[in-house]
């Protein structure tokens, strides 16, 4: 049981990652990104093209680095592929969700094309790298298990437990300390007095998808180091991200933190007596009764809807 | 016709609506330098809807607004609060996640210089606000929010300031301060158009009145003689 | 191709368009007429198809009964398959609107994916259900004996002809009765609809129910035209997406729109089919993503371009699609 636990707060801290993006789009572009699980996956997989391409032709050592399972590879890669799921995220804004922000577009109209946007991601994903299992750095057997007070985790476990950390107080800090970081939580709290400000709400809009995508595709990286890469990855991502954003109150980044640890441990637990296949059925469950029972989240404030 | 002696905006007979239906119908207006001037009418008389106008949340379908001799019609609101026009919008006109000193910061959003010094002011102004500076906007009482927002608009050292009814909602003691500080404002040279429910307290304070009903000029004229009006008083001040 | 050959095609394609029109014809119900963003339908359409086979198949004999489990086999004509279909489709979505039509647009729409997900994972992961990821094979097709099985999909199509009339014609009655114009002003001004007094919960739930049941019967014909279903079958993509990139094509709020959407998509999508064929070999395995990979840019496209769709709003209520 504890291990479950263990184990539900590494997943949840992936899953974390994940809402924390999207909750920070959600609360200021108002719409519910139905394609941020395939940003995880495109993360992953871009990830995947690093290691297994240019990485492989610079001649990178592919040597395992014990007592992780991955190489030096995926250590360059991961922020590289940060950086493209970030710019690739700022690119669909401006050529599909700006031009129907500048229609006025309703909010479904917008939440229809970001539906449109994660199954053109995954078909993407889908045939460039075909359908299969991959893995980083295949045929390794995960290294021995450690054994802390009793309780099995992976040195890689302890390691994304690490890197959650670190890059949740990376953006602590830049919400915090910079001038784009208040101005998105300005935007995010009110969007129209942002403007009145004279903030630049553009600007607020790209920072913001560069954020979500970059932390979707850490998120996407991490899950793959873990577990594995498929092209479905993000999708079976979706319910427990919305599940933890709508928990952790929209638009509220530590809430979307607290929020993924909870879905993810309810989800690890889950697997006492259910099948794992019904994870994300778990996460739904949670997420309908917390809509019923208290929609605005743990930490309130408005709950946002598109009315 | 755009500038003539001391105004600093001029708003020429505008005609402004959502859609099909209009709210105001050839609306005139002048602000001079350093000046109060207040606007005041029934509800629904326009008033929001005129401060909205000039600072270009709404676009005239008719009229013209000039700041100087500048045309400023149609400029979108990020360009006007450039030309050195503020606005404190009557509701959510502050960030409530955000510290008292960050709503401050977020109005300096558009400065490259330091701001620090102005900041200084404002809280010199509002020293209620020095000892909550990191608290939640969202958590202060009314009068306190209303100043925050006020001080929010101020971090540009605007020419003028917009404020639609800072008044409303808030307890009688803090109404007669925030008026108060609406004079003190003014006194460092600010203009400021003023949009009141509380007629008598927005004219005593005024240069200028201007009585908006059903989104047409009704009347206007120094305040002091706006105040002394049988027809304004019986009307508007509660006689 | 002879022309035996090209007509023999062109059933098969009007069969499969008349299938998706039904279910665009649903959708069009629940979102054209009463913004309910269902993001759901694979699931009614897997439940639908699924009640249709239970109801229809014959009980597993002999050698057969050793591989298959369901939880009903009750060998009952076709009819009774459509009926029974309707009545779960209906019946599930009865249920689920009772938590979730009183939430916001998103909220319903993120409830309606999960839902559908679930739905298969169900089906996929219980056994005794209907067979797991197997599914059921050897559905029984109405009519079957009347004619050589070459000549078989003519009779089909005419099924499916018959049904799309019949549906159609019936939404339209409900449309322009006073119950559709309330569904109407729910969509145009759900406030304003509410402040009249009306009930607007149980409109909701009438028109997400009646949808469901469309989208059953839907789920009905495709698996005794397919006759064979498996959960893999209703994925998000086949089974959700692709009707919405219809309807959006067609025209919301547009039955006729709808109908035109089903059949101009479906055309495109055997279109990609033909364009892929010219494919190297390496790529053939990745045909159907390239297809569908079109069909989500062709929906950006409409959606900026012309979200209206073809045939647009029928009225004007000419609020935004």
């Amino acid at each position: 049981m504890a291990e479950l636990f263990v184990y539900g707060i590494v997943l949840g801290s992936i899953i974390s990652l994940g809402a924390i993006g999207l909750s920070l789009v959600y609360g200021i572009l108002r719409f519910a990104n139905f394609s941020h699980g395939d940003l995880m996956t495109l993360g992953a997989y871009v990830a995947l093209f690093f290691v297994t391409g240019p990485l492989a032709w610079l001649g990178i050592s592919d040597k395992q680095l014990l007592p992780f399972s991955f190489s030096l590879r995926i250590i360059i890669a991961f922020p590289l592929s940060m950086a493209v799921v970030a710019l690739v995220s700022i690119i669909i804004d401006r050529l599909i969700y700006k031009k129907l922000r500048d229609k006025n577009s309703s909010l479904v109209i917008m939440a229809m094309s970001a539906l449109g946007v994660s199954f053109i991601v995954r078909m993407a994903v889908l045939i460039i790298w075909g359908a299969d299992f991959r893995f980083y750095r295949p045929g390794v057997l995960r290294p021995a298990l450690m054994l802390p007070l009793g309780v099995k985790m992976r040195p890689d476990q302890i390691l994304i437990l690490g890197i959650v950390g670190c890059l949740v107080f990376i953006l602590h800090v830049f919400l915090k300390k910079t001038k784009m970081g208040i101005a998105m939580r300005a935007t995010s709290d009110n969007m129209n007095l942002a403007q009145i400000t004279g903030i630049n709400i553009e600007r607020v809009i790209a920072w913001t998808w560069g954020i979500g995508g970059a932390l979707a595709a850490a998120a996407g990286i991490l899950y793959g180091i873990d577990v594995q890469l498929h092209p479905g990855m993000g999708w079976n991502f979706l319910l427990p991200l919305f599940a933890a954003t709508i928990l952790g109150s929209i638009g509220n980044v530590y809430g979307a933190l607290l929020g993924g640890l909870i879905i993810g441990v309810a989800q690890q637990m889950s697997t006492a007596f259910l099948l794992p296949t019904y994870k994300p059925a778990v996460a739904f469950l949670i997420m309908i009764i917390l809509l019923l029972v208290r929609p605005q989240g743990i930490f309130g404030g408005k709950a946002k809807t598109w009315k | 016709m755009a500038n003539t002696d001391n105004s600093i905006l001029t708003v020429e007979s505008v005609t402004v609506g959502y859609g099909e239906a209009d709210i105001l119908f050839g609306v005139s207006m002048k602000v001079e330098k350093g000046q109060i001037v207040s606007i005041i009418g029934p509800n629904g008389a326009g008033k929001s809807t005129l401060l909205k106008t000039i600072f270009g949340c709404l676009r005239p379908k008719s009229g013209r607004i000039f700041l100087k001799n500048e045309d400023i019609t149609g400029l979108k609101p990020d360009e006007i609060v450039r030309k050195g026009i503020s606005y404190v919008p009557q509701v959510e006109n502050i960030f409530p996640t955000l510290t008292v000193i960050e709503n401050l910061e977020m109005g300096a959003f558009i400065r490259n210089d330091d701001y620090q010094p102005r900041i200084e002011e404002i809280l010199e102004l509002f020293p209620v606000l020095r000892k909550k500076k990191n608290q939640k906007a969202g958590l202060l009482s009314g009068g306190e929010r209303q100043m925050v927002a006020m001080g929010r608009a101020l971090m540009l050292d605007p020419q003028i300031i917009l404020l639609d009814e800072p008044s409303a909602g808030l307890a009688p003691k803090f109404v007669s301060m925030i008026f108060e500080k609406i004079r003190e404002i003014n006194s460092t040279g600010v203009a400021v158009i003023l949009v009141e429910q509380n007629a008598k307290e927005a004219l005593q304070m005024a240069d200028h009145g201007y009585v908006l009903a059903n989104g047409q000029n009704v009347l206007d004229d120094r305040a002091d003689k706006l105040l002394a009006n049988e027809k304004v008083r019986e009307l508007y001040l509660g006689g | 191709m002879e022309i035996g050959g090209l007509l023999a095609y062109l059933v098969s394609f009007a069969i499969m368009a008349g299938i998706y029109a039904v279910f665009t014809l649903g959708l069009n119900i629940q979102w054209g007429y009463t913004g309910l963003f269902n993001i759901g339908i694979a699931g009614f359409f897997c439940i639908g198809a699924y009640t249709s086979a239970l109801i229809t198949s014959p009980k597993p004999t002999g050698l057969y009964a050793e591989y298959v489990q369901q939880i009903l086999a009750l060998g009952l004509p076709f009819p009774f398959g459509l009926i029974g279909a309707a009545m779960a489709s209906g019946f599930i979505a009865f249920l689920i609107g009772i938590p979730t039509l009183k939430l916001s647009e998103d909220y319903l729409a993120i409830a309606t994916i999960g839902i559908a997900e679930s739905i298969r994972l169900i089906f996929n992961n219980e056994q005794w259900l209907a067979n797991g990821p197997q599914g059921l094979a050897g559905l029984p097709q109405p009519l079957s004996g009347l004619v050589d099985p070459r000549y078989y999909n003519y009779i089909y199509l005419l099924i499916v002809i018959i049904t799309l009339v019949i549906i159609y014609y019936l939404i339209e009655k409900a449309i322009r009765s006073p119950w559709g114009r309330v569904l109407r002003a729910i969509r145009e001004d759900e406030v304003s609809a509410a402040m009249s007094g009306k009930n607007i919960i149980k409109f909701k739930m009438q028109a997400f129910v009646f949808g469901a049941m469309v989208m059953g019967i839907g789920g009905a014909l495709y698996a005794h035209y397919t006759k064979a279903i498996s959960p893999d079958v209703f994925t998000p993509l086949y089974g959700t997406f692709i009707i919405w990139v219809m309807i959006m094509a067609g025209g919301s709020g547009n039955n006729k729109g709808a109908i035109l959407g089903a059949f101009v998509v479906w055309a495109i999508w055997i279109g990609t089919k033909f364009m892929t064929s010219f494919l190297p070999y390496t790529f053939k395995s990745r045909a159907p993503y390239i297809r569908f990979l079109l069909i989500g840019i062709l929906l950006e496209i409409i959606l900026i371009m012309r979200p209206q769709g073809m045939l647009g709003e029928e009225k004007k209520v000419s609020r935004m699609a």
